[in-house]
């Protein structure tokens, strides 16, 4: 870099001086010695824990088992196993419709309209509404008793349904909150990549007569895609780690018969209500491991097409 | 205007045949967003408002269909969750945790992002945005570890801390971005004026940073004022915060739904509320780096 090799005159004072030399570092310093210290230190700290049976309380003696731990969970079909797949149903789901419906929504706001500034307000208030919040309110919403769900389902003529009090749709009802608050993430990642397409592409197929699915499929998608792609990236790594909307509504281990019971639940479960802290340190690496190469899945996929 | 979206359905998709229909949607069309864009907004704030509304409703309108709109409004949920349950100590806590451990990142996360920017010091920025793929809870366990028995859980200490994991490297991210933008003549002329390096940066770059620090900054709070799973495991007592005294709210056999939705709509309404100001930032901080490919 050119500023980097420029050098202070003479005049300025020796710590000045020093300062200007040695700024890259000074600049970088601190924010490097706190990540250090609670972020890599901490990770370093798990992959220990997760080779000891650590257990009960934090100043308890613990021993060195080895890959104990991780044998234990991934052999372990009662709890492991399950929550593997929900997480992978949870994410599946919800990102599945935050894309989808993202983008349509990102084509219905892409050309200037009036009332415009009204639609972004409405977009913006689920995403900074605080998830607990959230979760409490659809978790009136969705009361099977006294929710305005089931009274819509009324309405309509179709019984009422359990929602969350049901082990089989209570996993379902939690990805819906999560698509409701969302989606809107989406939208505005999209519109952002809409907006800085080229206009002419989409003109001449205009001209050449296509219809406007042709013009989506073959003209406006293909431009958009590396944006869908960071899309997915962002928001999957958020929704894979899902655990607000999950804790609140259904409280710990995911609801009486774990129906809601992610990874990550299942990993603070296993911390914070058993103090399970070797085994849940094992299942936080296999977890981390998760997701760094499903990230990892999408980004080479990415290159490879690009 | 043209349709651009892909919203015709049916027969109008191929060839000739196709191009004929195509012009007759493209009639319908403006009808059809506008249809569209009142479901999407309704299904949006639908649920905030059903909130609201159950927040001044007693309990005993709240489990009445036949007043889920009209209904005697009363203040009765609010002077309770405020009055009875301590949440004016709560409310400050979110906001004490939330502006230190923004202010600190900001602090030490705006030169670090300089560094980063200037230097093309990738392999420390990966480090740091690392931080984002990172279950939280892998932290937590290590850190209720070292923190309690340095007898530091509880404090206000541990839970900015904490919040700092979130908010430094937002704020590293979005300001990586914004230093990459900005053109490094404008630096060097000013260096050849006889400005220092860190001269240049304090009296010419920064001041330039300061939309790229509001959007860092309101992002950073707005997590850290949402951030439920770090507070419930760090925070004490005393040092509660809104996510977690929520949480709490609910946990004996029955629901006190009005107070719930209270005890909801005062940590939802203060976010919106800066949302609704501070809208471009938000806008602009979420999507950073998303359009860069």
């Amino acid at each position: 870099m050119a500023a980097s090799t420029l050098t202070t005159s003479q005049s300025t004072p020796p710590l000045a001086r020093w300062a200007n030399d040695h700024r890259k570092w000074l600049f970088a310093g601190p924010a490097m010695v706190f990540v250090g210290v609670l972020i890599v230190f901490p990770l370093a700290w798990t992959v220990y824990l997760s080779l000891t049976d650590a257990e009960g309380s934090v100043r308890a003696e613990k021993s060195f088992v080895g890959l104990g731990n991780y044998l234990d969970v991934l052999g372990d079909t009662a709890r492991f196993w399950p929550a593997v797949l929900r997480t992978v149903e949870f994410t599946g789901v919800a990102l599945f419709f935050e894309v989808v419906l993202g983008m349509a929504i990102a084509l219905l706001l892409w050309r200037p309209f009036r009332g415009e500034k009204w639609v972004r307000v409405a977009i913006l208030l689920p995403l900074v509404a605080t998830p607990v919040a959230v979760g409490m309110m659809w978790r009136l919403i969705f009361d099977p008793n006294i929710g305005f769900a089931n009274q819509m389902l009324g309405w309509v003529g179709i019984p009422p349904q359990p929602w969350l009090a049901s082990e089989h749709s209570a996993l379902m009802t939690t990805a819906f909150m999560d698509v409701w608050q969302w989606t809107p993430m989406v939208v505005l990642i999209l519109l952002a990549g809409l907006t800085s397409l080229p206009g002419e592409p989409n003109e001449a197929a205009l001209v050449d007569g296509a219809t406007a699915w042709q013009r989506f499929r073959y003209v406006t998608l293909p431009m958009l895609m590396p944006t869908v792609v960071v899309a997915i990236l962002l928001r999957g790594i958020d929704a894979i780690k899902t655990f607000d909307i999950l804790y609140a509504t259904k409280g710990k281990g995911g609801g009486s018969y774990h129906e809601v019971e992610t990874l990550n639940v299942y990993a603070y479960g296993l911390s914070f209500d058993y103090n399970e802290y070797g085994i849940a340190s094992a299942v936080l690496i296999i977890f981390f491991l998760i997701i760094v190469g499903s990230m990892w899945a999408l980004t080479a996929r990415r290159k490879g097409q690009l | 205007m043209a349709t651009d979206t892909a919203t015709t359905t049916g027969p109008g998709r191929t060839g000739a045949r196709g191009a004929a229909r195509g012009s007759r949607s493209s009639a319908a069309y403006p009808t059809f967003r506008v249809v569209a864009l009142v479901l999407v907004v309704l299904s949006l704030i639908a649920p905030l408002v059903w909130m609201l509304l159950a927040s001044f409703k007693s309990n005993v309108d709240i489990y009445d269909a036949g007043k889920a709109v009209f209904f005697h409004p009363t203040l009765e949920n609010y002077t309770k969750v405020l009055k009875q349950a301590n949440y004016g100590q709560y409310i400050f806590n979110s906001f004490w945790v939330a502006f230190v451990s923004t202010a600190v990142s900001i602090l030490l996360g705006v030169p670090a992002a300089y560094s980063m920017s200037r230097f093309s010091m990738n392999r420390s920025a990966l480090v740091v945005l690392m931080a984002r793929v990172i279950p939280g809870v892998s932290l937590l366990v290590p850190w209720y570890y070292v923190f309690s028995n340095l007898h530091m859980v509880g404090g206000y200490t541990v839970l900015i801390l904490s919040h700092m994991f979130v908010a430094l490297p937002l704020v590293v991210y979005i300001m990586m971005g914004y230093f990459d933008s900005l053109p490094i003549e404008l630096e060097e002329s000013a260096m050849v004026d006889g400005l220092t390096p860190i001269g240049a940066f304090r009296r010419i770059t920064l001041p330039l940073s300061v939309p790229g620090i509001a959007t860092a900054g309101i992002l950073a709070f707005i997590f850290s004022w949402n951030n439920f799973m770090f507070a419930l495991v760090l925070s004490g007592a005393q040092t509660k915060t809104l996510p977690v005294a929520i949480f709490n709210f609910v946990g004996y056999a029955s629901i006190d739904w009005g107070g719930l939705m209270a005890a909801a709509t005062v940590v939802t309404v203060p976010i919106m509320v800066i949302a609704l100001f501070t809208q471009k930032y938000i806008v602009s901080g979420l999507t950073a780096g998303a359009t860069k490919g």
